[in-house]
This record gives structure tokens, C-alpha cells and sequence, in this order.
């Protein structure tokens, strides 16, 4: 058995394959059971697609390299399985979410702001969210060069420009953000 | 209720009485001796609830069958193909309460394929028309659907107690039918079942007038409820006692029901987290005070998103505390440590590895009553970290001297402990260890780990349910069948080295009633040696063992009274080749709704 597929990897069969089939598309393999729950009813068409609900082609978890895992061992219910993810250190313990809404945008999102090292990333992370790019930042004049501009919502309840403060300052008294758009961002300093 | 049994009398029994009160006032025309002893009986049966008393006197003789059958009014049927509803409402005729349990324990694993069967719905259609007086139902690993909720609900106006472990199939929107329409309900226990999201918001349908809940537990549904909807539930149920919330309830939300449920004796406490950032300064409720106010608190689970920072809101209560479930808390030694030194009454304890072994020696060094302890594992893989060891277990051996059940997941294990435990712990009836790295010997002395678990069967005199684990020869199973006379149920995986593994268990316990096996060498000539035991048997659950075809035929020819599945993987191109046997008596001819995948021999 192992002899055949050393001798079908070095000749590249698969290359001079003929088959019915667009070249550079591959048979969909079926997995074993895994992955992210969803609980909402498939529906009839597409429950019998993949042997799995929720993992679809695109989005396949490989098998670790060390030791595939047994199907049903060690004998754990998935429910229990799922139910959270092992803590990796101590402070990774709670994220810090908080909700983001953009002007314009039908629905809001939301972020953990533990992930982020300062303001660069968050910036960056929040424009590659909602598709818009964010001006430079001065002290003096706040965001220029865009209509955008990223304000957050203290513990006071106060709308404040995002950057002003250190960013561990930021990360304890920030309850939300919201990028402003247009004559909004004016008063907040956008460099008119 | 009373009053439900007088609106709806029934005639037969009415009559019997009132001969027997005849006779005793010479008004009556006087029965014949064989009526009277059946009136007595059935009047004296009706004080026997023990289904296995009552399972021994329907043998004694016709009369007395009939008798019983008549005054059984808790029906236990343990795998619903042993026996069809037909044939179970005929003999039985004024049931109360059913409980029905469908699919063998490995289909939880992902072991069977979906839509193997265990369905509700022919039972309830039967039962619908026939227990109009049905008033409590109990099912295990069914297959539930939203209809058969909702036929339920309409076909038993005195329904009282649905308790569901373990089932798929349904929705809210199945649940909405219960609450609106079972106006007598008391209890609606949910339990680790699959319910799917319909976006029905069933909270909100229970009477607007009051109800009668005792107990309301839906921890296991993953999706959120209407709060407000819960809150005023909780404010119209005086007689609530039991409520166990799921992850969607924050500790705030928590707090706003404990403070109208004072009464709560058990409590599931949601996700015991914020669902907002609180920022430093904000006033977060007395969350003590809360749990101090709640004196007949015993029980207390949930925790599922917890937040430790919150954990000495329950200080109050842990000194009266005889179970606590913290199997969702990821918490470290020192978290555990700090709630556990107060636990004294503890009995049962549910845990995750996270707490290390530390963490067990703080609860042997506490909990002196306790009786029943689960270890899971935080991170369920083969080659993990593994923070407990045969050091909690020596630890809780040494500390908890009454513990009757164990279930333990660890990366390693030595003989050593096991069999101190054995001595240690003499009334254990359930011992359940599971060393997640498969054929993993004593990591110290690395052998077997047939001496530790042989020592289980030979000194706990009490054992009925066994599950191996770990490198583990013949001999194991030598001790198993030579010692366990008591085992009921065994779970083996990844076990034995030849048929005779499997032969020492089949000819040695007497008792044996569900037998699971899966990836252990037990091939056909092992299958043969149990043809004597068989129809004692619930079931016997093999897969990816050794087996033929042949040799499940064979089996199935020669006991007629077993149902022989076969079931093969989706997978399988072969249509000879399969994964799983499983097989079980049956009164019945083999079930017709079996899928494709199933071959019944």
C-alpha cells in the first residue's frame, strides 16, 4: 500500500490525470465531525451536503501533526468539548470587548481590545473591519485627511478622539467606540 | 394533584373497593375467593414501586400478573426496541408516568452515525390515546421532534414532569407548545440536550396567571432568552425550587432573579460574567448578600463563563452546599481553594482538571462526605498537558473515605493509586477512570495497569459499573471476570490483547447488562462465549474490533430474541465491511425504521 503512493507522488499521476473537471479543482474530502457548533436548523437542501454542519470546504482544520485524533476519544460529550477554549495564561483570562459602530453601517461590531498592542493595530484592525481608511493622527489637529475619524466613549460618558491618551489610559476608561463620518467629526477636531 | 383524581374517576378500581367494603358490611352479594384475593392484591400492589418487586411478583402466577399490570402505574422501559408501545400499553394499562431510554451511551461520542433511530413519536401517538392520564416522562438519547412536543402537550391534561436527557431533534419552538399548554406543569428539565435556535421566544409562554414550576432547567440551550420574559416567570412561580439557567444570563441578570427567589434550594448560576464592561468605580449589585439571602440553597452548577473575580459572591452558601458542579469554571488551585475550604457538607463535586492536583488534596482535605466525583479535562486530547495525575486521585482516596463514584480523566495514572484507592474507598460502586493517552501503561513503574484495576474488582465489593482505560492486557480482564461479580455495566476501549479478554468477562459476570467496547482485538469466538448471556443482557456495543459478518450472523441465528445491528460508517463503499455491532433483546420483530446504513441480521 505505502509502496503505491511513494511511486504515484514521484511520478505526479495527479498531474496527468484525465478526469472530467475544471484542471486545479479537487475532490472535496468529507471530515470526521468537528468543529464550530451552529444550532440553528440546517435547511433540508444543504443539511445533506458535508458530513459536518457548520465546516465547509473553505474552512478546514487540519489534523495536528503530532497524532490524528480518534474519532469519539477520549470519550468527552462535544458539548463539553466546546464549550471553551483552554486559558493559555492568566491574563488572557477576560477579553475586553467592547462594541463598534460605524456611522453608515446597518450593524455594529464587536472587538476585544486585549488583542491589540497600541493604537497603530487597533487603528489598522478597525479599518480593515469596516473598509475605510482613517486620517494622520497630530496632537494638535486630531485626524487629517479623511472624514473618518475614531472617537470612543469614556467611563464619564463623554465622547472623546481616539489617541489622545496613553494607551493603557484607553484601554481601562474606553466603554465603546465610534467611528464618526463627516460634518459629525468636525467638532472632535478632524482638521477642517 | 387531588383534585385531578377526583374529576376523573375511574370506575374499576371504584368498584373493587366498594365490593370489598361489601363484604365487610354483609350488604353485598359476596365475590368469589380468587376476586377478593385480587382485590386485596391489587390494593396491597399499589404501595410497590420498586419495578424490580414488581417485575417479580407479575411472575408468581396469572392472577398476580394481572394484578400488577393493573396497579403499575411507573412504566421503565430501558431501550425503547426491546418492546413496542403497542405491546407495552396493552399489558400495562393505567401508566402515570414513562420513562424511555433510546440510544446506546457511544452515540454521545460521535461514535454512531446520525439518524441511527430512538424515536419519540411512535410513542407518543400510542400513548396519546391510551394514557389520558399520563402525567410525568422521562427520556433518555431520544429523538424528540417539535410535533411530538407538541402532541404531548396537547394530548395530557394532567402532565406535570417532562424531563429530557440527552435528546435531539426539537426546538424553542417545541418548547413554546409545553409551556403554553401543559398548565399543570411543574417540572421542565432540560439536560445537556441539543435544542435548536428556532427564535421562538418560549420564556414568554408560560400562563400569565401563575404557574406551578418546581423546577426549570435549561442550562444546556445555546441561544439567548428573553430575560425580562424569565424574570416575571420567576416572580410568578412561587413553588419554584430548582432553576438552572444557561450561558446567555449574566451575573447581573443573575442576581435580579436570585433576589425574587430566595427559596431556591438549586441553583444553576448562568454564565457568572458580565456581559458589559463594567469600568472600575461603577456599582456592581451586593452579589453576597444575594446568595446569603438564599438559605435552602444545596445545589449549586453553572458558572459557565466565569469571571473569578466573582467567585467569593458564593462564600455564603458553602457551608450548606451537598452538591456543586463546577465542571464549566475554568478556575486554578487557588481559586478553588478559596471556596472549598468552606465545603464541609460537600457530596457531590463536579470539576476540570484546571485546578490541578492541589487542587483535589484541598478537597480531600475538606470534604469528608463526599460521595461523588467527576475530574474532566479542560483540554479533551490525547497528548495535552496534564495536570492531574495519580496524585489527586491517592489524595481523594485518603481524604474521602465514603466516595461511592469516581469518573477521572488524567494524562497519567500508576497502579500504585488505583489500588491504594480500592483499599481506601471500600463502598465505591462506580469507578470510571479514563487515561486520555490510548494503551498508556503505569507511567512510573510502566506496566499494565492490570493491578490496579484488578484491585478495584477484588476490594470494592460494591462495584456495579467499571470503565478501563490505559495499557491494559488479558489479565485485567481475567480479574474483571474472576472478581466482578457485581458489574452491571463495563466500558472498555483500546483494551486486551485476544479473545480471551473478552471471554473472561462473558463467562465470569453474572450480572452483566451493557457491555461497550470499541478498538479492543475481540473477535467472533469471543462473541460465541457469551451466547449463554445474552437475553440477560440490555445490550453489547462492539466497534472497531475484530468481528465478521459471519460471526454476527451467527449470533443472530442462534438467539432469535436478539436484534443483531450492523451498522456501517457513511464512508463505507464496502457493504460487507462495518464499524459497530450492537445488538439487544427484543420482544419485538427488528425495528422497520432503521436507515440505510443499518443492516439488522
Amino acid at each position: 500500500m505505502e509502496g503505491a503512493v511513494a511511486y504515484e507522488s514521484d511520478l505526479n499521476l495527479k498531474a496527468t490525470e484525465l478526469r472530467l473537471g475544471l484542471p486545479g479543482s479537487d475532490e472535496a474530502e468529507k471530515e470526521a465531525l468537528s468543529g464550530v457548533r451552529n444550532n440553528k436548523r440546517a435547511s433540508p437542501d444543504t443539511s445533506d451536503e458535508c458530513g459536518s454542519k457548520g465546516s465547509s470546504n473553505g474552512d478546514r482544520e487540519n489534523a495536528p501533526a503530532t497524532k490524528a485524533q480518534v474519532v469519539g476519544w477520549p470519550p468527552i460529550r462535544s458539548f463539553r468539548k466546546n464549550s471553551f477554549q483552554p486559558k493559555k495564561t492568566e491574563a488572557e483570562a477576560a477579553g475586553m470587548f467592547v462594541k463598534v459602530s460605524m456611522d453608515g453601517a446597518p450593524y455594529l461590531r464587536k472587538i476585544d481590545l486585549k488583542v491589540y498592542k497600541g493604537y497603530p493595530e487597533l487603528l489598522q484592525a478597525l479599518q480593515n473591519m469596516f473598509k475605510f481608511t482613517i486620517g494622520d493622527y497630530s496632537e494638535r489637529e486630531g485626524y487629517k485627511g479623511s472624514e473618518y475619524v475614531p472617537t470612543y466613549e469614556d467611563k464619564d460618558g463623554d465622547w472623546m478622539l481616539v489617541g489622545d491618551v496613553p494607551w493603557d489610559m484607553f484601554m481601562s476608561s474606553c466603554k465603546r467606540l465610534r467611528i464618526m463620518k463627516g460634518s459629525d467629526a468636525r467638532g472632535l477636531g478632524c482638521g477642517a | 394533584m387531588s383534585e385531578d383524581r377526583n374529576e376523573m374517576p375511574e370506575p374499576e378500581v371504584d368498584t373493587r373497593r366498594r365490593e370489598i367494603a361489601g363484604v365487610l358490611t354483609g350488604e353485598f352479594q359476596s365475590p368469589s375467593p380468587d376476586q377478593v384475593l385480587e382485590n386485596v392484591l391489587e390494593n396491597v400492589l399499589l404501595f410497590l414501586t420498586s419495578r424490580r418487586d414488581r417485575n417479580a411478583v407479575s411472575l408468581v402466577c396469572k392472577s398476580w400478573y394481572r394484578a400488577e399490570a393493573l396497579t403499575r402505574s411507573d412504566l421503565f422501559i430501558g431501550n425503547c426496541y426491546a418492546v413496542s408501545p403497542r405491546r407495552a400499553i396493552e399489558r400495562f394499562r393505567r401508566v402515570r408516568s414513562v420513562v424511555l431510554k433510546g440510544k446506546p451511551r457511544f452515540a454521545d461520542f460521535n461514535l454512531m452515525p446520525p439518524n441511527w433511530g430512538a424515536y419519540f413519536t411512535p410513542w407518543v401517538t400510542a400513548m396519546a390515546t391510551s394514557y389520558p392520564w399520563l402525567e410525568k416522562v422521562y427520556l433518555k438519547r431520544m429523538f424528540v421532534t417539535d410535533r411530538d412536543l407538541e402532541l404531548l402537550a396537547q394530548s395530557f391534561p394532567a402532565f406535570k414532569e417532562l424531563v429530557l436527557v440527552c435528546c435531539d431533534g426539537f426546538g424553542t419552538s417545541g418548547l413554546a407548545g409545553i409551556a403554553s399548554k401543559c398548565r399543570q406543569l411543574r417540572v421542565l428539565d432540560l439536560i445537556e440536550d441539543e435544542v435548536a435556535d428556532d427564535e421562538v421566544d418560549w420564556i414568554s409562554c408560560f400562563p400569565e396567571s401563575g404557574t406551578c414550576l418546581e423546577s426549570l432547567i435549561f442550562d444546556c440551550i445555546e441561544c439567548p432568552i428573553n430575560f425580562e420574559a424569565l424574570e416575571r416567570l420567576v416572580a410568578r412561580s412561587p413553588s419554584l425550587r430548582k432553576l438552572r439557567l444557561n450561558r446567555y444570563v449574566s451575573i447581573g441578570q443573575l442576581y435580579r432573579l436570585m433576589i425574587r427567589a430566595p427559596q431556591l434550594t438549586h441553583l444553576g448560576s448562568g454564565s457568572f460574567s458580565s456581559s458589559d464592561i463594567v469600568a472600575q468605580g461603577d456599582q456592581e449589585p451586593d452579589y453576597i448578600s444575594a446568595f446569603a439571602a438564599c438559605r435552602s440553597l444545596v445545589c449549586l452548577s453553572g458558572f459557565r463563563e466565569i469571571i473569578p473575580d466573582y467567585l467569593p459572591a458564593i462564600y455564603p452558601v458553602c457551608a450548606n452546599l451537598t452538591s456543586l458542579n463546577f465542571s464549566y469554571a475554568n478556575i486554578n488551585t487557588e481559586q478553588l481553594k478559596s471556596v472549598i475550604c468552606h465545603c464541609h457538607k460537600l457530596q457531590i463535586f463536579w470539576v476540570l482538571d484546571s485546578v490541578c492536583d492541589e487542587g483535589l488534596q484541598a478537597v480531600a482535605a475538606t470534604c469528608k462526605e463526599l460521595r461523588e466525583l467527576r475530574v474532566f479535562p479542560i483540554d479533551a486530547r490525547e497528548d495535552s498537558e496534564g495536570p492531574v495525575s495519580e496524585v489527586g486521585l491517592q489524595a481523594i482516596s485518603e481524604g474521602c473515605r465514603k466516595l461511592q463514584s469516581i469518573l477521572y480523566f488524567c494524562q497519567r495514572m500508576t497502579n500504585a493509586a488505583v489500588i491504594a484507592m480500592s483499599k481506601n474507598c471500600s463502598d465505591l460502586v462506580v469507578f470510571r477512570l479514563c487515561i486520555m493517552g490510548r494503551h498508556r501503561p503505569d507511567h512510573i513503574t510502566g506496566e499494565p495497569m492490570d493491578e490496579g484495576f484488578g484491585a478495584i474488582v477484588m476490594n470494592c465489593k460494591k462495584l456495579t459499573r467499571l470503565a478501563i482505560s490505559g495499557l491494559l492486557t488479558d489479565k485485567a480482564f481475567s480479574y474483571i471476570g474472576k472478581y466482578g461479580k457485581l458489574v452491571r455495566t463495563l466500558s472498555v476501549a483500546f483494551a486486551g490483547d485476544s479473545d480471551m479478554g473478552l471471554k473472561y468477562v462473558l463467562e465470569g459476570c453474572p450480572k452483566l447488562q451493557k457491555l461497550e467496547i470499541r478498538d479492543s482485538p475481540f473477535g467472533d469466538a469471543a462473541l460465541r462465549s457469551g451466547l449463554h448471556h445474552y437475553y440477560n443482557m440490555r445490550f453489547l456495543w462492539m466497534s472497531s474490533c475484530r468481528l465478521s459478518r459471519q460471526g454476527c450472523e451467527e449470533i443472530a441465528r442462534a438467539m432469535p430474541g436478539l436484534v443483531v445491528e450492523v451498522i456501517r460508517n457513511e464512508n463505507e463503499e464496502d457493504k460487507d465491511g462495518f464499524e459497530i455491532l450492537y445488538m439487544y433483546r427484543s420482544l419485538e420483530r427488528p425495528r422497520i425504521d432503521a436507515p440505510e446504513f443499518v443492516t439488522i441480521l
